[in-house]
């Protein structure tokens, strides 16, 4: 599988400035791809129009030579950089968890997710428990891409660690296509098959 | 250059709450029984695991805790316990706080009179825009007007208004590319060379090595060790406590191998040492309390450390 971005634009109005200027970019299964590269180049913009979340200006985001797919799961999942902004405060976990696919017990292991956390709201979790939950909704059998837009930075080192070591853990698994984007080089070169620099896309 | 300027001593900090279905309250300590200091020219910065309580810290500090907070030990600031007439003159004036959020500006006022503040003035304000290398023009503008590094170097501008002896960063630099927080560390650096006390809450240890003099870490509410930098630098078998060790040994840069299991919830703490129930060395001594111990010129929370 292939998915690909072709010659993207980006702007929020007709009066402001370009954020992506004619953008080509592509990540087949199996590749773990990081961008770095310094704040306000556009890096999370391109990652919200790769998995669908943003519509380009011009150009347009392929997987497999088809447009992503407007109905039913998207096969291109995102994680973003705040887990507290990212899941509904007013649902408790095991729904957010479980909104569009139900994972086991064996697999709620593996994350690291705790029977009980589940019958809490998310107020009542640590930044690094609520990430493990958007990851592990994020993990359907149906996933063949991941976008991870500074997945770990607020998180101290060993739960950072942990939550990788599961996400290459299935990446590798399941032949995954991953996008990483982040600032910590060090992260980059562990996790990711290659890494390209923001301003030379 | 060795003056105290903030002692931490026997901090506890709890939370009263509702407890889950009745209409009685508890108290959740969230901080226990916790010192550190901090002396002038220095950095200590403050590492630790997500929820450990590092910015409650800050908060105690401040006195920013919520109402329903309850706290016991003592704060002094330069030998004095800080109370709260004490806090109206030394805040924004002698102790100044470099919050965590960019959302800590005020988005309806321009820049330059929100850095100005209430106590200081435009000469001061230019020079400091020069210093940070801030545009004159930025002064004119609004928060969402900014990049987020210069909306960064405008919370410090402020923060650095009134020439404090005392600076308490709560996580400066996430979200910022490399060279811009290396920048911010090396700001708050040159402000302890120049005499003040830095407490740095962090995450990103790797560059809070560079900058500090010496290393707390946080675990479950408490300190579990602290250790000059170059202990740090030198690598796991310089540290004493099982944690550091650990903290080390998950770097992406070093093993990158994680230990299983998460900190212990406020309400559910283990008897003894709160990191016994994930210690690869736990034996029934564990369960004991954990005494500060002095050792090798750092501080340690661990009969095994040595």
């Amino acid at each position: 599988m292939l998915l690909e971005a072709n010659n993207i634009s980006f702007r929020y109005t007709e009066k402001s400035p370009l954020i992506l200027e004619d953008v080509s970019f592509k990540v087949s299964e199996g590749e773990r791809i990081g961008i770095v590269g310094p704040s306000g180049y556009g890096k999370s913009t391109l990652a919200k129009i790769l998995a669908g979340y943003e519509k380009p200006t011009s150009g347009e985001v392929k997987l497999d030579g088809a447009p992503l797919p407007m109905k039913g799961y998207c096969p291109v999942q995102m994680i973003y950089q705040h887990p507290e902004l990212s899941v509904n405060p007013r649902w408790k976990m095991v729904k957010t968890l479980n909104e569009c696919w139900e994972p086991d017990d064996s697999f709620l292991e593996k994350m690291g997710i705790e029977k009980a956390w589940l019958k809490r709201w998310p107020s009542e979790l640590s930044g690094g428990e609520l990430q493990r939950f958007c990851i592990a909704r994020s993990l359907s059998p149906e996933t063949k891409f991941l976008i991870c837009d500074e997945i770990s930075t607020m998180l101290d080192v060993i739960t950072q660690s942990q939550i990788w070591n599961i996400l290459l853990d299935t990446a590798k698994e399941r032949n995954m296509g991953m996008v990483i984007i982040t600032h910590n080089l060090a992260l980059a070169e562990r996790v990711c098959t290659k890494i390209v620099k923001v301003k030379e896309l | 250059m060795n003056e105290n300027i903030l002692k931490i001593e026997d901090l506890v900090v709890a939370f009263s709450m509702y407890k889950s279905g009745s209409f009685k309250k508890e108290n959740l300590e969230v901080i226990h029984s916790l010192s550190l200091d901090v002396n002038a020219g220095e950095i200590v910065a403050v590492v630790g695991s997500s929820g450990s309580g590092k910015s409650i810290l800050a908060s105690a500090v401040l006195g920013l805790l919520p109402k329903n907070a309850v706290t016991k030990g003592s704060i002094t600031y330069k030998g004095e316990p800080i109370t709260k007439e004490r806090q109206k003159d030394l805040f924004g004036k002698e102790i100044a706080f470099i919050p965590q959020s960019v959302d800590y500006l005020d988005p309806l006022m321009k820049v330059g009179k929100q850095v100005k503040g209430v106590f200081g003035t435009d000469e001061r304000r230019k020079e400091l825009f020069e210093k940070y290398r801030l545009d004159e023009s930025a002064a004119g503008k609004y928060p969402f007007q900014l990049s987020g590094g210069m909306a960064r170097r405008v919370l410090i501008t402020g923060a650095v208004m009134g020439n404090p002896d005392l600076i308490i960063a709560d996580e400066p630099t996430p979200g910022l590319d490399l060279e811009m927080a290396k920048e911010t560390l090396d700001h708050l650096r040159s402000f302890a060379d120049s005499g003040a006390a830095v407490l740095l809450i962090t995450h990103d240890i790797d560059l809070a090595l560079n900058v500090a003099d010496r290393v707390a870490v946080f675990y479950a509410g408490t300190i579990v060790e602290v250790a000059p930098t170059a202990d740090f630098l030198a690598g796991k078998d310089a540290l004493r406590h099982p944690y550091s060790k650990a903290f080390i040994d998950a770097l992406p840069q070093n093993d990158f191998k994680p230990i299983p299991g998460t900190q212990p919830y406020a309400g559910n703490l283990p008897k003894g040492c709160l990191f016994s129930d994930r210690c690869p060395y736990k034996d029934s001594a564990c369960d004991a309390d954990q005494p500060e111990r002095e050792i090798r010129s750092g501080k340690v929370r661990c009969v095994h450390a040595s």
